[in-house]
């Protein structure tokens, strides 16, 4: 055989391969879409459940998540990034540095269900939060920390060092070079890892079993110690240990559709911040 | 303007610079040649303590400007470099527009008056030959400039902060022959107000702009004399054999 078809059979195989990773994430959006769309209207967005969860809608779940997003990431964003920014820019490449890099790699790899029962030992029973956004939302946080700070350092390490080595020739301190070169331009990548961890933020379910969700509770928090429903638990809760499962499978496909498309709202929004971003750069 | 006495520098146990010794006199133009990884960079970047960045590395002996021992406890290093611009081997432009770009060492200088930074980032683009090229488009990105215009702004950055002394690390060997002209006659005019300091690798280059030039082999400064006499007629037999071409 000589190389040109070898090459030809090499790129045919990478191609089908491609094509059948995408196939199956259509195929998996397009099912969700299929069977969820047909329960989306503008009451199913915006009431509670109802009939022991058999009716109505999920407003309150929809609540619930947004807000452990925006509670994960208020927590999570700025402490990932600020230690990104140490450990990359600041703390050289020592023993204890090279610990804490191996270390938070290995965060990154525990179950997520570990974290919730760390989280309810933690913030629900020893810092006394209960079960509460709060709570919920720190868990979630400490969850993503290592993404953001993982992302975040690839990000830094991307920015080319002749820049720094600029800045710093110009009589700029550290922290100018920092603040107004290395930071804005490892921006947009960094956003990437925001954006990731959102998605993981918004589906995960163990971490707030036992430190927020509520089963069914169709009134919204009213402050951060107070319990919500959450989507992908409440789509748990319906898909299998709900009063009546038959009827309230459509609704448990509308719930998945409805958290692909918040996880994806806030995809598109963010990509297109970044390309802004990039384009003033 | 200039002095090393009794210098030596090392990275880790390699030992990079010996015992060197050199005075440079103010508003000239001195060229550092030698073969690569003689030590030449290393020496210029002394001079604005950029080798501070570099982890595991020691120096003895001491480095003046006007005098004063730059290694000092009570040296402040980003004062330091405000007083010693230093342009870089590729040209090293930051995101951000032209205008920005020039005002970079002002701003960080903590200047906020807005006439002031735009005096002189005009006189600045106006000594770096560059003005003309850029006086309608200083909104624009300094990515779109052609590599030796970036050149150029870079040096013009340096310029804004006011140095005295100028380090240019090889500034012309990733541009092209007309771009190194250019640049090779800002390096002309610039030496009635600036002491610049060039290291390069090509050598008509150094003969060409240099008043004086330091040969440096193996981490050691074999000759420094005037540009004339270093290619002319050498007192040592290595000069000679570099300046030649029988090998570097």
């Amino acid at each position: 055989m000589n190389k040109k078809t070898k090459q030809g059979i090499a790129f045919m195989i990478f191609r089908i391969l491609s094509v059948a990773v995408a196939g199956i994430l259509f195929y998996i959006l397009g099912f969700i879409i299929y069977q969820g769309a047909g329960v989306i209207n503008i009451e199913f967005l915006t009431s509670s459940p109802t009939n022991g969860m058999t009716a109505g809608g999920i407003f309150p779940a929809i609540v619930g998540t947004l807000c452990l997003i925006a509670g994960s990431s208020l927590f999570a964003f700025p402490l990932g990034i600020l230690s990104a920014i140490y450990t990359s820019e600041y703390a050289g490449n020592g023993k204890v540095i090279r610990f804490v890099r191996v270390m938070t790699n290995n965060l990154a790899g525990i179950p997520s269900i570990v974290f919730g029962l760390f989280g309810m030992s933690l913030f629900v029973n020893t810092m006394g939060f209960g079960d509460s956004i709060i709570a919920g939302s720190l868990t979630l946080g400490i969850l993503v920390l290592p993404l953001v700070i993982r992302t975040t350092e690839e990000a830094l390490k991307a920015v080319p060092d002749s820049l720094r080595r600029g800045s710093l020739a110009l009589g700029a301190s550290k922290l100018q070079t920092v603040s107004r070169i290395t930071l804005p331009i490892a921006f947009p990548n960094i956003m990437t890892g925001l954006i990731l961890s959102i998605g993981r933020v918004s589906g995960e379910t163990a971490p707030i079993l036992f430190t927020v969700a509520a089963y069914f509770l169709p009134k919204l928090p009213q402050s951060m110690y107070d319990q919500v429903m959450a989507l992908p638990y409440h789509l748990y809760v319906i898909a299998v240990s709900g009063t009546d499962l038959e009827a309230t499978r459509p609704m448990a496909y509308g719930t998945a559709l409805v958290l692909i498309a918040i996880v994806l709202i806030i995809n598109v929004s963010a990509s297109l911040i970044r390309k802004k971003l990039q384009k003033h750069a | 303007m200039l002095e090393t006495r009794k210098v030596n520098f090392y990275y880790g146990d390699f030992h990079a610079l010996k015992e060197i010794n050199i005075k440079i006199p103010a508003n000239s133009v001195t060229a550092f040649i030698g073969p690569s990884g003689c030590g030449k960079s290393t020496f210029l970047r002394l001079f604005n303590r950029m080798n501070d960045l570099i982890p595991d590395t020691r120096l003895t002996g001491e480095c003046l400007i006007r005098g004063e021992n730059i290694y000092h406890k009570s040296v402040d290093v980003s004062v330091l470099r405000k007083k010693t611009g230093m342009v870089f081997q590729k040209p090293n432009p930051f995101p951000k527009t032209i205008f920005e770009n020039v005002a970079y060492g002002l701003r960080v200088d903590g200047i906020s008056n807005r006439s002031f930074i735009a005096d002189r980032v005009e006189q600045s683009l106006k000594s770096a030959a560059l003005w003309d090229e850029v006086k309608d488009k200083l909104k624009k990105s300094a990515f779109e400039l052609s590599g030796g215009q970036q050149q150029r702004l870079c040096i013009a950055r340096a310029l804004a902060i006011s140095p005295s002394v100028i380090l240019m690390d090889e500034p012309a060997s990733a541009l092209d022959p007309i771009s190194t002209s250019k640049i090779e006659d800002l390096i002309h005019t610039l030496k009635k107000d600036y002491t610049i300091v060039i290291v390069t690798h090509n050598m008509q280059q150094a003969a060409r702009i240099s008043d004086k030039t330091g040969f440096f082999m193996l981490g050691e400064l074999i000759e420094y004399d005037d540009t004339k006499k270093i290619f002319l007629n050498p007192s040592k037999e290595e000069t000679q054999n570099y300046i030649t071409g029988r090998f570097g």
